[in-house]
């Protein structure tokens, strides 16, 4: 694993061309069906979701998507979604787990959108209802951090069985940006914030947050992005395929005991 | 149960609810409400249950004297008293950070959890304290409800939260972020066992805590006036580029948009929370 700095990290996550959640479905899935809207008031881009066979099995596919280009980033809100995003994507893990289906999940989002409209329509409501019902549901989850995982906008699809990172991705309570605006009203000092987040792959499977890190070619994913779907691919495989082997009726349980033991390290108990 | 410890436990909460309602000492005689300006004497301001005699605006109050307010007298039993957080990033100057908190305000984290009675009901009970490094989320703040939840679960009670919260614990990172799934992961399986879980959101509730079990209560309240949100109003102003409309993100425009089923002022929360409690009352089983 090659010896790159958190902040340089963060660059590469960014990366323009780092493959997101339409590549992935594009190479590694085939007969994708998209399924829009959350059935309440609105079609949201910057989540994109629906039913597509992975090596022949029928999965539910749902990631934040930020665009290609500065047209398309526009559309999807650069990857923020708002509530009608997470309700379009509880809406068809909902269908996944009636028809049986294992959900896979590509998180690489700055966060969920802090606008007007998103506070009117309850972003906190539907983030909160992503993890209550996510955390039941009877089908596999597997969830895998492409870029960047902010905040509660990524953690809301990110409730899975098995979190899968990419080697350079970043996974943290809130952009390093946002993190030192807060902590010492001073968002330049972003390098500085990246250092002490923890917010790498390697730290985050050190906290138990992440199940296995997916390896990048040299410089990153966009670098060659052939080997990169190849080594997602693998890895999805493997996720799967263990997951396949808990009934049904133990797996959300099993869930709840890895979200459970979340932070055993971060208290002391005195009593 | 032994009568003497009864006695003890009912001083014990007292005691520090009158410690929340008239200290800290450094601070003057005097409040002036933020909302009319208006002065009014510390004394009459926490006999009024912190509530502004001339305009009606909460001011923020501390988890015991909260409790004092909501709880039948003699009943609060605190859970998990002692259990506070290990700074487990090692971030620089948190440590120190927790000592000044905890010695400013007697409490060992952002949340007291306890069991008790509303008008001979038992309940669960959480409550966030915004002095306590903004009622952020630690993995402390998450275990101590998590526990409570599970108590709760167990023992088939009804879970009553008030949320006062700032949002994320920045120093303990992503562990903070965490807490969110295994609180809201909680209240899940305690719904799914027909539990009911009454959440009050108070002056402020965002960020994490919001998105996370501040909003999936069967049953909302809030406080009148209460900010209540996801993103802080500045980051929206900051994003949007324009100011926010007067009342914005407050208890009332959430409860216009179909986020809290009824605003209710201080001085009637105990009543409605007994209300409520008899309204889910089962029978058979003590709850
Ligand atoms: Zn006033």
């Amino acid at each position: 694993m090659s010896n790159l700095t958190p902040a340089q990290r963060v660059t590469i996550a960014r990366h323009e061309g780092r493959p997101g959640v339409a590549d992935y479905i594009e190479h590694l899935f085939t007969d994708f069906f998209e399924q829009k809207g959350d059935r309440q008031c609105r079609e949201d881009p910057s989540i994109l979701g629906g039913i597509a066979l992975f090596h022949g099995k029928p999965v539910t596919v749902i990631g934040t998507r930020k665009g290609k280009n500065l047209q398309e980033n526009l559309k999807c809100n650069f990857g923020m979604p708002g509530p009608e995003g997470y309700r379009k994507a509880l809406r068809i893990m909902k269908q996944a787990e009636k028809f049986g289906r294992p959900i896979l999940t590509f998180i690489d989002t700055p966060g969920a959108y802090p606008g007007l409209e998103a506070e009117a329509r309850g972003q906190g409501e539907a983030i909160a209802r992503n993890l209550f019902e996510m955390s039941q549901l009877s089908v596999p989850i597997v969830a895998v951090i492409t870029g960047e995982g902010n905040s509660g906008g990524a953690l809301a699809l990110g409730v899975a069985d098995t979190v899968l990172m990419l080697e350079n991705a970043v996974y943290s309570i809130l952009s390093p940006e946002g993190f030192a605006s807060i902590l010492w009203k001073d968002s330049s000092r972003s390098g500085e914030a990246c250092e002490l987040m923890k917010l790498t792959a390697e730290d985050l499977l050190e906290q138990k947050v992440i199940d296995a890190i997916i390896p990048e070619p040299e410089g990153g994913a966009h670098m060659d992005v052939e080997a990169q779907m190849a080594a997602v691919d693998q890895a999805l495989t493997a996720a799967l395929n263990s997951l396949q082997k808990i009934s049904d009726i133990s797996i959300a349980g099993q869930r709840y005991k890895k979200f459970r033991a979340m932070g055993g390290n971060g208290y002391y108990d005195g009593n | 149960m032994i009568p003497v410890f009864n006695k003890r436990r009912k001083h014990m909460l007292a005691m520090k609810a009158m410690r929340e309602g008239q200290i800290p000492a450094a601070s003057p005689v005097e409040v002036t409400c933020p909302k009319c300006q208006t002065a009014t004497a510390r004394q009459q301001l926490s006999r009024n249950q912190y509530v502004c005699p001339n305009c009606g605006h909460h001011f923020p109050i501390g988890a015991y004297f909260r409790l004092s307010l909501i709880l039948d007298s003699g009943s609060f039993r605190e859970l998990d008293e002692n259990l506070t957080s290990a700074d487990p990033m090692e971030f620089p100057g948190y440590s120190e950070k927790l000592d000044q908190c905890r010695q400013k305000t007697g409490l060992s984290e952002a949340v007291v959890t306890a069991t008790g009675r509303i008008e001979g009901r038992k309940v669960a009970v959480a409550v966030l304290d915004s002095r306590f490094l903004m009622g952020s989320m630690s993995a402390a703040v998450g275990e101590k409800v998590t526990r409570l939840i599970e108590h709760a679960t167990r023992n088939r009670l009804p879970v009553v939260i008030f949320s006062a919260s700032g949002g994320a614990r920045m120093q303990e990172g992503i562990l903070s972020l965490m807490q969110m799934a295994k609180t809201s992961a909680a209240l899940a399986r305690h719904s799914q066992k027909g539990g009911l879980f009454i959440s009050v959101l108070t002056d402020p509730t965002t960020g994490g805590v919001t998105a996370s079990f501040a909003s999936l209560g069967d049953i909302t309240l809030a406080e009148p006036g209460a900010l209540i949100g996801f993103a802080g109003p500045r980051v929206i102003e900051q994003t949007i580029g324009q100011k926010l409309p007067e009342g914005f993100q407050r208890a009332e425009y959430l409860e216009e948009h179909g986020f809290v089923d009824q605003i209710v002022p201080r001085k009637q929360m105990r009543a409605v929370l007994a209300q409520l409690l008899t309204l889910h009352y089962r029978g058979g089983a003590a709850q």
